[in-house]
Order: structure tokens, then sequence, then C-alpha cells
């Protein structure tokens, strides 16, 4: 298994990056909310600044209410109730206004924060799909996997509530201001410098909270990480009876996030009462202040107005609080748009191949291009003064003095060479880590040689399309990987356009049409967990099925029946050996048995081809072969 | 469920009481500020009396010092309270999770168990924080801002009593449309999480038949699927808030309308002007508490599956337990199968182990053969007991393994399992789990019996080398010989090995088995084998069949008289010559 010696991913560097924004994630964040979704922006801003006004304005009638039309009304014999009619009946227009702007906004916006989510989620899957293998080597399955789930989630939170309600807050502030400096610019400036207080103090406690939030969620990681270890060898732990240890390694990190998790959420929970009371005492203050001045009359003052400005503080308080509530989901949600977007950065697989791969037919001795399948496929190969080439796919492989490192400076294949020539098997043996599956993902180009080269049927193949490289070799590897879908659907991986009919013949080919069959659906049984259901030599029947269905004329088959026990590789072997008649085939297998016979045998030891040939002359030659043969040495 | 779940409370039972109390107060003081706010404006502002706006004011200012000490008691005793229930849920369902026998496990499975000690516990603990909170405050404050409300004047609070159901019921069309949306988000969730697990998992064979055009298309389709349901939930629940404000608005005019004429009409007696603001103050409250308690119901019912989940871990008795008064030692390596059949469901239709009878002396080395799912496995699982016998009985050291106790059992029979686990710690800390007091000599002993000594001494840290999780870094092989060397360190009496030997070579396999033979003659062995090179040489062989026992006897023995054992020897022996 080649997993061993690639390099890792430094889990300890990612965790703790956690936590950390990189600059620009919310600029890019706003422009996936305003790029696609312009005309939707304006609707919300235009009903923000709608529902703002109506609120504000709310406020403000309660003074006119009770200055211009209860005390007036108080002092007349006959009140007439006309004019406060008249004036409730506009204010319930507006009102109106408010109520149904503030829908449209919501509704507007819940439904542009899906669309966000969704257009970050497929760029993150198109984007992890043109990946190169080496991305997928350097982290970790759950990594990638929480970019999907949890980064996304508190993308969520922020886009439909944090963003609607800062903006929102924000109108509300800068309205209520307006209307305080209408009614007492003295006043608002002595506001102004309290509320700057409120939140001085609030911020050094988002800012100690957030400290301890980010440690919680490092805590919270340790733990499932640690409960995932244990979990997953959990019989291990039973057959070493090794409880009271785990137990006692749990409780310790359990403890810490305990620590951390309560010092969070205690300055988060005391942030509310501290800022709703400093609140308070604003208000005290700017009633005691007001009323010093209404009663000296200093500056035009009237009690009513007082009365209207204490309301307006109050108002102008709430939104400042909500804001500053809401900055701990804006902090973690940049966190995981951050770690998101660290993906989409990631390099893409480069591809700048340009010979493709197209069917053929040979017309008056000449290879010809066509649409339909012929069975003949053909390299396309434009050349640099504009002339074309055609060259029929036979499936001649050659690697010369290849090198090879899975990191810089550290080779992993030294000067190797190999020869297939068309309808030939080589095999390769050799301990792990020898380089036998690297030199097949050298052939598919999963990655990219060092030094010397690679040529398919006389063209280096560099200069040959990835995705028409891979689609010439069928592979099969030990992992079957079998995806949702139906069993037709799976084996129709390796040929889209495939006929039932060839579905069928790919089936029989790999031996698997018999047991498909006995299935009660069928080729239409749904497959599901990595076709949990079937055994595991069926779903390596399967996937033979699926590389077989093309009809390429290279194969590889890496420990394609390794996991296998003996009696069911008797069948798989029967398949596979159906199926590479006629082609040229790459084997790696434990079991010498299986690449005896195959036209060259090469042996790796430490990424050099140490012995080649067939069984017959490795045997006499009595070196490393033989003693692998006559298991007289390792391999492993 | 809840009378289970809030056992783990224990030592936070204090915060998690008083934290309701603190609450209370602070919501009183809550009420009496705007009180004192409209008392202020009334007596004070309106005025123009100095004297006593300071007097109020100096009240309110108490008021708000009261309030803030309650309010960030409550808070911390509340962080206090959930934060340790989260603690004491997950401890207790880690312990319980010890405590679970092969069968448990396998019931729940690993992934689920993970899950529910995770995501689930996080999920419950938000809940419990909002219950200790929430649950206190708004129904309180709705309770007394009625009260206030009518104390002010119960003619206006009529008013409410329109608006209230009117808020109630469109609330529970929301919860009630919304509930079963929510519910199919997560379940597209999960189909979006397998989409992409497939494709991390899968990503060489996506590339090698370059399907990533497709899995896009795949991926989009229920990634869309996701866009549509969710925003259909969220056009609903955008209702919310305009709902909130409508009443509010419909509140405070209607109010405005009927105050203005109590006030006009009574000469300000009846209804004061400041009242009519502190008025709308409490309708306010009123109206957003009721919000408050539909968020807490919403919360609840996300939280409900969560405890279920964690409930059923917590309910789930381990399946084998202690014998009181249990036999602590283990006399010899002699075992002994009774009558044995054995079905992983308790079902007789499905035993994979039938009538089984079987004796192995102390110090043998036994092979097993047998194909996939034959029961090999599943027989040798019953010697350290990590399952019970359906039926019959099987004896270790002459006692019946149900007798012994467990721990003493398991140091005594030592079993490396098929599916095998190294931990992330260094090389020796792993050899270590089969007895911590080892000396490094120790370790380096067993380490050389199980041919491991000389590529550990390769590594350029040698037995400090640091293995990572699920042991990634070292070769299957290596994996397989440092979990035979940790299960030699407890020098047991009865050694198993698992195909445990799969992936190391057939001239390393005899040199383990030579190694055995000669330093630990007394143990017992069985050794489960794909090959028939790893089991030729042992005093006697079992094949097995479809859970029965097919052939006993030596290699020379099977292969005169059983046609199993010769078929699978024949098969290979020959090799590739069938091949071609």
């Amino acid at each position: 298994m080649p997993k061993g010696q690639m390099p890792k991913g430094p889990r300890g560097i990612m965790l703790g990056a956690k936590g950390k924004v990189k600059k620009g994630t919310l600029k890019r964040l706003l422009q996936y909310v305003t790029k696609k979704h312009k005309k939707q922006m304006v609707i919300v801003f235009i009903c923000i600044i709608l529902s703002t006004v109506a609120n504000v304005g709310g406020t403000l009638f309660l003074r006119t209410l009770i200055d211009d039309y209860i005390t007036p009304l108080l002092s007349t014999v006959n009140p007439v109730f006309d004019s406060l009619l008249k004036a409730i009946a506009t204010m319930a227009c507006i009102y109106v206004v408010g109520v149904i702007s503030s829908y449209i906004y919501q509704r507007v916006m819940a439904v542009t924060a899906q669309g966000v989510l969704k257009d970050i989620r497929d760029d993150m899957f198109d984007k992890m799909e043109e990946l190169p293998i080496r991305y997928f080597d350097t982290h970790t399955h759950g990594e990638i996997m929480s970019h999907y789930t949890n980064d996304t989630d508190t993308l969520r939170q922020m886009i439909s509530q944090s963003l609607p309600n800062i903006i929102s807050s924000s109108m509300t502030v800068i309205a209520t201001f307006i209307s305080m400096l209408y009614l007492s610019p003295l006043l608002s400036v002595f506001v102004v410098v309290f509320t700057t207080l409120i939140l001085l103090c609030s911020n050094t406690l988002v800012k100690k909270s957030s400290k301890y939030f980010v440690a919680q969620q490092q805590s919270l990681a340790t733990v499932n990480g640690y409960v995932e270890e244990m979990i997953s060898g959990q019989k291990v732990i039973k057959v070493f009876t090794h409880e009271e240890k785990a137990k006692e390694a749990f409780d310790k990190l359990n403890d810490q996030l305990y620590t951390d998790m309560y010092t969070a959420n205690k300055f988060a929970n005391i942030l509310m009462p501290v800022a709703n009371n400093l609140g308070n005492l604003e208000y005290v203050l700017v009633a005691l202040v007001g009323t010093v001045m209404a009663i000296n009359n200093v500056a035009g003052l009237t009690l009513g107005t007082i009365v209207s400005f204490l309301n307006l503080t109050r108002g102008f308080n709430m939104p400042i609080q909500q804001v500053s509530n809401q900055l701990n989901a804006v902090i973690m949600a940049l966190a995981g748009a951050s770690r998101i977007f660290e993906m989409m950065d990631e390099e893409k697989e480069v591809d700048d191949g340009y010979v493709t791969l197209v069917n053929a037919k040979i017309e008056d001795g000449k290879l010809v291009e066509c649409k339909e399948r012929t069975g003949i496929w053909a390299w396309k190969h434009p050349h640099h003064d504009g002339t074309l080439d055609y060259v029929e796919v036979k499936g001649h492989i050659e690697l010369r003095n290849v090198d090879f490192g899975y990191e810089p400076n550290k080779l992993v294949l030294h000067d190797v060479s190999v020869y297939a020539k068309p309808g030939q098997k080589i095999a390769f043996v050799g301990a792990t880590g020898a380089g036998k599956t690297t030199i097949t993902n050298l052939i598919n180009r999963f990655y990219d040689i060092e030094d010397g080269k690679i040529r398919y049927d006389g063209i280096n193949i560099n200069k040959i399309k990835k995705d028409d490289l891979r689609r010439s070799l069928g592979m099969v590897l030990q992992d079957t990987n079998l995806f949702t879908g139906t069993i037709k659907e799976n084996i129709m991986y390796g040929k889209e356009d495939a006929t039932d009919e060839e579905v069928i013949e790919a089936a029989k080919l790999a031996n698997a049409h018999n047991f498909i069959m006995h299935l009660p659906n069928g080729y239409d049984t749904m497959l599901t967990n990595n076709g949990a259901q079937l055994s595991q030599g069926q779903r390596q029947l399967i996937s033979i099925a699926r590389a077989a269905i093309n009809n390429p004329p290279v194969m590889i088959l890496d420990e394609a029946t390794s996991s296998i026990d003996t009696r069911t590789e008797k069948i798989v072997q029967d398949g596979m050996d159906k199926l590479m008649e006629g082609r040229t085939v790459f084997v790696i297998a434990h079991r010498l048995s299986t690449v005896r016979n195959s036209k060259a045998i090469m042996v790796l030891d430490h990424g050099r081809i140490i012995e080649r040939g067939s069984h017959d002359e490795l045997i006499e030659q009595k070196g490393q072969y033989y003693q692998l043969y006559t298991g007289a040495f390792e391999l492993e | 469920m809840l009378k289970k779940l809030s056992k783990s409370v224990r030592e936070y039972k204090w915060a998690a009481f008083i934290t309701p109390v603190f609450v209370t107060l602070e919501v009183i003081m809550e009420v009496v500020i705007p009180l004192l706010m409209a008392n202020l404006i009334d007596d004070g502002v309106y005025m123009g009396e100095m004297n006593a706006a300071l007097k109020i004011g100096v009240e309110l200012i108490i008021a708000a010092v009261l309030s803030l000490i309650f309010g960030c008691l409550s808070g911390i005793t509340a962080s206090k309270a959930s934060a340790g229930f989260a603690k004491n849920l997950r401890k207790d369902l880690y312990y319980k999770v010890q405590d679970f026998s092969f069968a448990n496990i396998d019931k729940f499975s690993t992934a689920s168990l993970v899950t529910r000690l995770t995501t689930d516990v996080s999920n419950v603990q938000q809940a419990f924080q909002m219950l200790t909170r929430i649950t206190v405050r708004a129904p309180l404050m709705l309770v007394i801002s009625v009260i206030m409300a009518i104390n002010i004047n119960a003619e206006l609070s009529m008013i409410l009593l329109i608006i209230v159901p009117i808020i109630a019921i469109t609330l529970f069309f929301i919860l009630r449309y919304v509930h079963p949306l929510m519910e199919k988000v997560f379940r597209k969730y999960d189909d979006l999480n397998e989409v992409v697990e497939e494709n991390v998992s899968g990503i060489r064979v996506v590339k090698s038949f370059v399907i990533e055009e497709k899995e896009k298309k795949k991926f989009g389709k229920v990634s869309s699927d996701i866009y549509n349901t969710f925003s259909k939930a969220e056009k609903i629940m955008a209702f919310t808030m305009p709902t909130m404000q409508f009443a509010i608005y419909l509140c405070i005019i209607l109010i405005s309308w009927f105050g203005a004429n109590i006030i006009v009409n009574t000469g300000m007696t009846d209804l004061t002007t400041g009242q009519l603001m502190t008025f709308i103050t409490y309708s306010i409250q009123i109206l957003s508490s009721l919000m408050m308690i539909s968020m807490v119901i919403m919360m609840l019912t996300i939280a409900r599956a969560s405890a279920e989940r964690i409930y059923e871990v917590l309910i789930e008795e381990p399946n084998i337990k202690d014998k009181e008064n249990p036999v602590t030692e283990v006399k010899n390596g002699d075992i002994e199968f009774n009558n044995v059949s054995f079905s992983y469901v308790d079902d007789k239709e499905k035993e994979c182990l039938k009538d089984i009878n079987l004796k192995i002396e102390s110090g043998q080395t036994i092979g097993i053969i047998g194909g996939t799912g034959s029961g090999k496995s599943s027989l040798v699982n019953l010697i350290p007991r990590l399952y019970d016998v359906t039926e019959g009985s099987v004896k270790v050291g002459d006692v019946d393994v149900r007798d012994y106790d467990l721990k003493a059992l398991r140091d005594q029979v030592s079993c490396v399992l098929q599916k095998n686990v190294l931990f992330s710690g260094t090389i020796t800390e792993n050899i270590k789990w089969g007895d911590e007091n080892a000396t490094d000599e120790d370790v380096q002993r067993v380490c050389k019996l199980a041919q491991a000594d000389e590529f550990i001494q390769g590594f350029p840290d040698k037995y400090n080398t640091y293995i990572e999780q699920g042991g990634t870094n070292v070769s299957g092989g290596q994996k397989q010989r440092l979990c035979i060397a940790r299960a030699l360190l407890k020098k047991p009496k009865i050694l198993i090995l698992d195909d445990s030997t799969s992936a190391v070579d057939t001239k390393t396999d005899s040199l383990i088995r030579k190694a055995f033979r000669e330093e630990i003659p007394d143990t017992t062995k069985i050794i489960i084998a794909q090959r028939i090179s790893s089991v030729e040489d042992a005093d006697k062989i079992i094949v097995i069949d479809d859970g029965k026992i097919n052939g006993f006897g030596t290699h020379e023995e099977l292969l005169k008289n059983n046609a199993i054992y010769k078929e699978v020897y024949d098969s290979q022996m020959k090799g590739s010559d069938t091949d071609a």
C-alpha cells in the first residue's frame, strides 16, 4: 500500500489555523452574495431602509402623539378626535409598508443565502474534482468533509441572519441618531460619548469570549478526535482490557474542554446584562440631564421632546447590542469561510495536453477520424506547423529512465525503465514502498515525473490530454470504491453512453453476470455505502466489469485480488484472465501465483528495478525473485 | 428519557437550580426598570420636578446594578451548568461504551457512536443552556408583564387578549410547516455528505474513469435539492419576524388610539401619558416573550432527536458482565468447546456456529482454515468471551469462561484481531498496551519474537517512532507484527492470531511461528490463516465450513481425508498454472 510513504497532512498546523481569518475573506464572501444576486441585494437594501424608517418613525410618532395631539386635547373642553384618528391612520399606513418590506427582505435574504451556499458548495465540489491526487494524500477525509458540513453551516447563519441584522441595525442606528440630532444635538453628543463607553466594554468581553471560543473549538476537536480514535479501536481496547486507561485519558481532555467551554460561555453570557444595564444607566443620566435642561429652558427643549429622546436612546442602544451579540457568529463564520476559500485556492491539476483520443476507421489503408465507435481509437496529434497526425492507439507503453518523488529531493523511483509492447503482460513485485503503485500512478499521470520520459504509442504522455489518457487506461484497484446508484450505473462509469447489451457483455466478461442476475433487482439493484450489501469478491467483479466496458487497450490491475480469499479469488481470477486477453496489462500482485505467466516481471526494491525477466528466467537467476518465490525473503 | 439524561447533571445540580433563581431576580429587575422609567418621566421629567427625578433616578440606578449582578450571576451559573452537563454526558456515554461488549458495539456501529458522543451531545447541551435560562425567563417575563399591564389599565389590556392569540396561532403554523421541511433538509444533507465522502475516498476511481463531470452533476442535483427544500422552509420562516412586527405595530396603534381616548376623556386620571408609554413597553415585552418561547420550542424539537440517540446508548445494557465472585486465575491454556452454537443476533435460523465440540490442550498450536464467512473468527472470539455462546459452553483452564473475571480472562487470552488497530503514540507506547509496567527490554524482547525488532531498528527514531492514527505510517505487514508483539507482552496462556500474518511474507511468517514454538512453548496458540503454509506445521488443524467443523487433524491427515482442505491446498500450490 502506498499510503504509508506518502506525505501526511500537517494536522497540527491545520488545527492551529482554526479561528484565524485570512485577510479579504469577508470581501470575497460578500462578492458571492453580490455577484449573482445584485437585483436581490438592491431589493433587500431598499426594504431594509423602508422597514427601518417605519420602525424609527414609530418611536417618533409617540412623541407627536403626546405633544401634538393628547396634550392639546387635554386642554380642550370638547375634544375632537378627528385629527388624532388621521394621524394614527397615517402611522398605520407607514407600519404596513414597514411590515411588508420587512417580510420581503427577510424572505429574499434567506433565499439568497441558500443560493449563495449552493454556489459555494457547487464551486467547492467542482474545485475538489479538479484537485490533484496529491491534495487528497495530504488531507484527511474528515478534513475535506468538514468543509461541506461544519464550515458551510457557519456561513448559513451569518449570511441569512447576521448580515441583514447588521445592515438593519446600522440603519436603525443611523436613523435613530439623525432623529436624536434633530431633537437635541446636545443630548445626542452625550449619548454618543456614553455609547462609545458601552461599546468599549462589550468589545473587551467579545474579545475575551472569542479567544476562549477558539480554545473551545480546539478542545472540542481534540476530544472528538480522541473519541473517534478510541471508539474506532474499541474492540482492541476490550481485548487488552485497557478500559480504565482509556477513561483516564478521556477525562483529562474532557475536563479541559469543560473549562474552555465554561469560560467562553461565561463571557458571552455576561455581555448582555452588562450592555443592557449600562444602557439603563445612560437612560437615567439622559433623563436627569434632559430634565435639568428643560427646566432651565436650555436650547428650547420641551419635556415631550425629552420623553421621545429617552425612547430614542433605548432604540439607539438596542441595535448596537444586537450587533455585538452577532460578532461571535461572524468570527466563526469568517473562520469557516477562510477554510473553504483555502481549499478553493488550491492549485488545480494542470492539463496542457493537446493530443486527443478519437474514434477512427481505416479507409483506403489510411487512418481517418470518425464519429461512431469502431473499436479502433486513434491519437489525434496536431503539430506545430499546423499539420495533423493520426496514430492508432495500440497500447505500446514505454518508461525511460524515470525518476520520481512525492516530495522534492526525496526520490522514490530511480532510473526506472519499462517497455510494454501491445498485448504484453508486465508484472511488478516488491515490498511495500518499493514503488509498484507509484509507477502505475505515473502512467495515468496522477503524478508527474521528475525526470525521464513516458511514451504511449510513441507520444510523450505529457502531450496527451489527461482525460483522454485516462480513458485509454482501464484501472482495477485494490479498494473497489463503488458509488451510490444501480449496478448498471456503476458499470456504465466506464463508458457513459453504453447500451444495456454492452453492460451485460462487460459483466459476463468479468464473471459478474451470474451473481447480478441472482439479485432480486438484477442490474437495477441499488448500491449504497460503497456496495456494502455485496461481498468483497462481488464488488471486485463489478469494478472489473466497470474497467472492461470501455474496452481499453491498456489495463492496470493494482493488487486487485489481494483481499479476497483463495476460493473467491478463483472466480475473480477467471474474470481477470479473460479481461487481459489481447491487451497491454500492468499487474501488481501480492501473490506471486498471479504474475507467473507474465511476459516480464519487474522486481522492485527501494524504487529501483533490481531484476527483470520472465518467471522461468528469474527463477534460474536465483536472485531476489527466486527467494521471494521460495518464501526465503520478505515480501511486504 | 429526561430523567435518565438529567442524571448527568450531578455536581452541577446547584448551578442548574440556582440559574433559574438568578434569572427570576433578573427578570423582576427588568420589569421594575421600565416601571421606574415611567415614574421618572411622569413624576420627574414631565412635571419638571428635579428632586423627584433625582430620587427615582437613583432608584433606577440601584435596580440597574442589581439587574447587572443577577444577570452576570445567572450567565455564569448557566454556562457552568451547561458546560458541566455536557462534560458529564460525554463522560457517561464514553464510560458506557467502555463497558460495552462486542455485541453492543456491533449494534450501534462505530460511526454512529462517535456522532452520538460529539454532535448529539453538542445539540443537547445547547438545548440545556436554553432550558436553564430562556425557558424560565420567557414565561416569567410573559406573566409579570401581563400582570403589570393589567395593573396599569385593565381595559387597555383587552387589546393584548386579541393580539396574543394571533401571534400564537401564526407561530404554531409556522413551526408546524417548517419542522417536516427541516427534517427533509437534514436527510438531504446526509445524501450530500455521502456523495462527497464517495468522491473523496474514491477520487482515484473518479479520475481514472474521467467521470468528474458526471459526479459534478450528481452533486449539483443534491445541492439543488437542499437549496429548494431549504428555501421553501426559509420562505415560511421569513413570516416570523414580520408577524411579530405586525403584532407590535398593531398593538402600538390600538393602544395609542384607545389610550389617547382614555387619557383625554378621564383627564389623565385613569391613565397618564407616562403610563401609556410603559404600557407599550410591556406589550412589546409580552410579544417578544412569546417569540422566545416559540424559538425554544424549535430548538427543543431539533435537540429531541439528539437526546433520543444519546438515551439509546445510555440505556443499552452491556450484555457481558462479570459474575458475582468470579474466578480470577486462569489455571492453564486448555480450551474446551461443548456443543457450542452461536448466533450474533440470537436467532436460531442465523447461527454462524453450529454444535461445535473441541478439545485443545495447553501448549498446542492449532491452525484454523476456512472460507470467508465460514465462522473462523466467530469461533475464536468466544474464547476470550468477546461474545457469549448462544448454546453450550466454552471452557478455558477447565472453567467456564462466564465464571471468570473478565479482565483476568482477557489478560490470559490474548487476541490479535483481524481488523487490528494501532493508536497514535510511539511504538513503545503502543506495545505497552499489553502491559503498562513492562520495561524497555520486555518490549524489545516481544518485538524480536514477533520479528518486528529489525524494521523498528531501521526507523530513525527506533522505538520512539510516532505511529499515526490508525497506524497509517507503517506498512500492513509491519502493523500486523506490532500488533502481535503487543499481544505477546501480556504473557498470555492462550494466544489467538486471527488472520494476523496475511500481509507478512511466508518466510517471516514461519520465523514468527518458530519463535512461538521455542520461546513460548507453554502458551496455547491458535492461528487463523488463509495460507496453508501458515498452518501446515501446527499440531492440529481445524477446517471450518459453514459454521461446522469439517475436519480436525494434522496436515497429513487432512490432505488425505478432507476434500475442502485438499482443494484449498491444491489451489494454492498450483498457483498460476491454472491461469492463462
